[in-house]
């Protein structure tokens, strides 16, 4: 053991700068040439200033937005500093609870709404971070959304489909709306942007 | 279920075997030190290499000094990623300021990285410094997975070889998977994940202001959404081809940010499988007859599909508890259903299950779904599949040569039924043979079984779970199966990071790793002594569906007489209570 620790630790030095700074380096070089708003985190910037990122889901509460998928984070929904899961298991009561009070929550919003609501809407995403909901999710909400701003419902729909992405190569993942994104567009349309 | 989730999965699978079958080749040309397509741009590296550890990479190896070296090498690598944890908040690369971690986490964590388990019982984000995330864990991420494709090619070369004393070069093995297999895939993969938006800077986390601020659990109203970035694709494409598994962040590969596409979602699904599917071929081609990879891969691939489809079906069911509360998990056109807890919509039930199948048949343990909140039959298969003793394609390296030992222990098995000495490739399999095998089969499971029954009759181990009842139980079992097997997933409502879970995983995880490695090094050694045999009329072929079914079933038997009374403690007492309460 003694005899082997020798080349042991020189080839562990060498393979450290190899893979732990060398390696890093390099790609970190290629994505900030090559795609520098990828590689910094997709930020959103409207009138100079960071509104948030096009991967990152944030939290709404307003009539008037869409409403992302509920989050599990700690501190506060969609805390980015902290991504996590409510770990809730099948059995759970809490999961029941959380559901039940989710659902009072969106009928509270939308008193008039008595469809049964998407199942992505109450409950946590894995990551407390989702950006997306899906097009049933979206379709939920769009009458009130509508109401809340005095839009017709059909042209908030337009905005749901131009927010909507399908499947990958038609194949992978599910079809999407991304919230923020969605939530922006509207308010941009408000402010007569 | 419907069709178009089996043409996703079909893709996976197709996409895979294009993949692994060339790779496969191509690394038995690194592994046996020839040249390839890209010698001239990597020899001088590995060449660099040797020099600077002044080491002789044609200087064949015994088995024992083979180990040694393996040994000396992951010594270094534990106690160097120990003391990184501790003193990181005097090194520089800390934009966030994080302090020290824990002894008792650094332990476990250093133990973790060091042995490809890649067990997080720390939130990333939260814990780890850019140098720690980097100079250590990163590191560990590609010398974890090049030190499991040394053992096996020790194997492997000891049952092609006649009559040999050694089994190969340690330096050579670790420095070649390293330079032309790791490093080139993970900067490619690193690359293509950045094009689909996962970070690789090294800027400070940037605060952005959100549309509408969100209420904190004190009341008071956030305005803020820290946005954290770092060297991410470069951490996330190595371990998830090195089966290591730990993520940047907390949720892994949950996050938007470490896996924001479907398409990034494939790259990294890709990665989990492919150099473990990949060694198949490989192996197949070291000992002169690619057929015996095949046989291989067809047993593991079959395993898998079993496993999935088990986790799709569970998973694709709406709850009927939920249905009662008005709410619609019902698959339609406008959304997939089903049990949508801890899970991400972009990736839905279908790649959350084929996921979680391929991160526990392969030792990887990364996640996109939260697996706690699984439904009871869902998250038995991820549990199985593991406790099978991560066979199923397996770690890089580890798998394979667990499996091999399952195909000794099936030959052996063979031979007592027909009463004839067995014989593996030529190779007679004897008593001190079966003993090192019996090891390799037996450790897992004990550490696994002891160590929960050890975690459920004390206080310090049922403090601190997630979830109440039956599913508290299986948070335990989960645990203790995925760190000795290597895995590192986790039902993740245990709290895990306690001076009580973090030395008693960091053991299982310890010899789980080591002494299966040292065993198998043994076997290597005993097998290299032995001339090859010609094969005679009572020779079973290793390379035939009957060899191929055999092999799965011992797979099987052995995981279920093992483990299915600890199962109907957990999970399967949690589905009948869902089942009753209806």
């Amino acid at each position: 053991m003694l005899a082997a620790l020798r080349p042991a630790l020189r080839l562990f030095v060498v393979l450290t700068l190899l893979t732990g700074a060398l390696y890093p380096l390099l790609v970190t070089g290629i994505a900030q040439s090559v795609w520098p708003h990828a590689a910094n985190g997709s930020l959103i910037v409207r009138d100079g200033h960071v509104v948030g990122s096009a991967l990152l889901g944030q939290s709404f509460a307003d009539p008037a937005h869409f409403w992302s998928p509920p989050s599990a984070t700690a501190r506060v929904p969609y805390d980015g500093a902290a991504s996590s899961g409510s770990n809730q298991g099948p059995s759970n009561p809490a999961l029941l609870e959380a559901v039940t009070s989710r659902v009072s929550a969106l009928r509270a919003a939308d008193p008039g709404n008595t469809a049964a609501v998407p199942v992505d809407l109450v409950t946590a995403s894995a990551s407390g971070l989702d950006p997306h909901i899906t097009p049933a999710a979206a379709e939920y909400q769009v009458a009130r959304v509508a109401r809340a701003r005095g839009m017709d419902p059909d042209i908030v729909r337009e905005l749901v489909a131009a927010h909507t992405a399908p499947r990958t190569l038609q194949v992978l993942g599910e079809p999407r709306v991304h919230v923020l994104a969605l939530n922006l567009a509207l308010d941009a349309k408000a402010e007569g942007r | 279920m419907n069709a178009h989730d089996w043409v996703q999965v079909l893709f996976y699978l197709a996409v895979l075997l294009a993949i692994a079958l060339p790779l496969g080749a191509f690394i038995a040309q690194v592994l046996e030190g020839r040249r390839h397509a890209l010698t001239p741009l990597l020899g001088g590296v590995e060449r660099l290499c040797y020099r600077a550890a002044g080491v002789d990479p044609a200087r064949e190896m015994g088995w024992k000094a083979y180990a040694l070296a393996m040994l000396a090498f992951n010594a270094i690598g534990l106690v160097v990623v120990y003391a990184m944890q501790r003193l990181q908040g005097a090194l520089p690369l800390n934009p966030q300021r994080l302090g020290a971690v824990s002894d008792h986490s650094a332990f476990n964590t250093a133990v973790s990285f060091a042995s490809n388990t890649n067990w997080q019982g720390y939130g990333g984000e939260t814990t780890m410094s850019m140098l720690t995330q980097m100079l250590g864990l990163t590191v560990q991420n590609f010398v974890s997975a090049a030190t499991g494709i040394a053992v096996l090619a020790a194997l492997i070369r000891a049952l092609s070889r006649r009559s040999a004393d050694t089994v190969g070069n340690f330096w050579a093995d670790l420095v070649r998977s390293t330079v032309h297999v790791l490093l080139p895939l993970s900067l490619v993969l690193a690359v293509m994940l950045v094009s689909q938006g996962v970070p690789q800077s090294f800027r400070a986390p940037v605060a952005a202001t959100v549309l509408e601020p969100a209420t904190a659990s004190d009341g008071s109203p956030v305005t803020q959404q820290q946005i954290v970035v770092g060297p991410v694709a470069s951490q996330v494409a190595i371990k998830q081809l090195g089966t290591n598994g730990g993520g940047y962040y907390n949720v892994n590969s949950a996050h938007p940010l470490e896996n924001p596409t479907p398409f990034s979602n494939l790259l990294e699904l890709l990665a989990i499988l492919l150099i473990p599917a990949a060694l198949c071929f490989t192996f197949g081609r070291m000992v002169g007859d690619p057929r015996q990879g095949w046989a291989v891969f067809v047993a593991m691939a079959v395993l898998f599909v079993a496993f999935l489809g088990v986790t799709l079906w569970a998973e694709s069911q709406p709850r009927p508890a939920l249905h009662a509360l008005g709410v619609d998990a019902q698959a339609s056109e406008s959304q997939p259903g089903g049990n949508t807890e801890g899970k991400e919509t972009r990736f839905g039930i279908v790649q959350s299950a084929l996921w979680a199948t391929a991160t526990t048949a392969a030792s990887n343990g990364s996640v996109n779904s939260m697996h706690d909140s699984f439904s009871p039959l869902g998250g038995l298969a991820p549990m199985a599949l593991i406790q099978l003793g991560e066979v199923v394609f397996g770690g890089v390296g580890s798998g394979l040569y667990g499996m091999l030992v399952f195909a000794i222990l099936t030959v052996f098995m063979a031979g007592l039924m027909v009463g004839r000495t067995p014989e593996y490739l030529g190779k007679k399999i004897e008593a001190f043979e079966m003993k090192m095998a019996s090891l390799v089969v037996l450790i897992p499971p004990a550490l696994v079984l002891l160590g929960t029954a050890l975690a459920v009759s004390v206080p310090a181990g049922t403090a601190t779970l997630g979830n109440p009842g039956v599913h508290g139980f299986s948070e335990i079992l989960y645990a203790l199966s995925s760190a000795a097997n290597n895995n590192g997933s986790a039902f993740a409502g245990l709290g895990a990071a306690t001076p009580f879970y973090d030395p008693l995983l960091g053991i299982a995880m310890f010899f789980g790793r080591y002494a299966l490695a040292v065993a198998v090094l043994a076997l290597a050694g005993a097998l290299a002594r032995k001339p090859r045999v010609a094969p005679g009329a009572g020779t079973l072929p290793t390379h035939t569906p009957l060899f191929v079914a055999m092999l799965v079933g011992v797979v099987l038997v052995v995981g279920a007489l093992t483990f299915v009374p600890a199962l109907a403690l957990g999970p399967i007492v949690e589905h009948l209570q869902l089942q009753g309460a209806r």
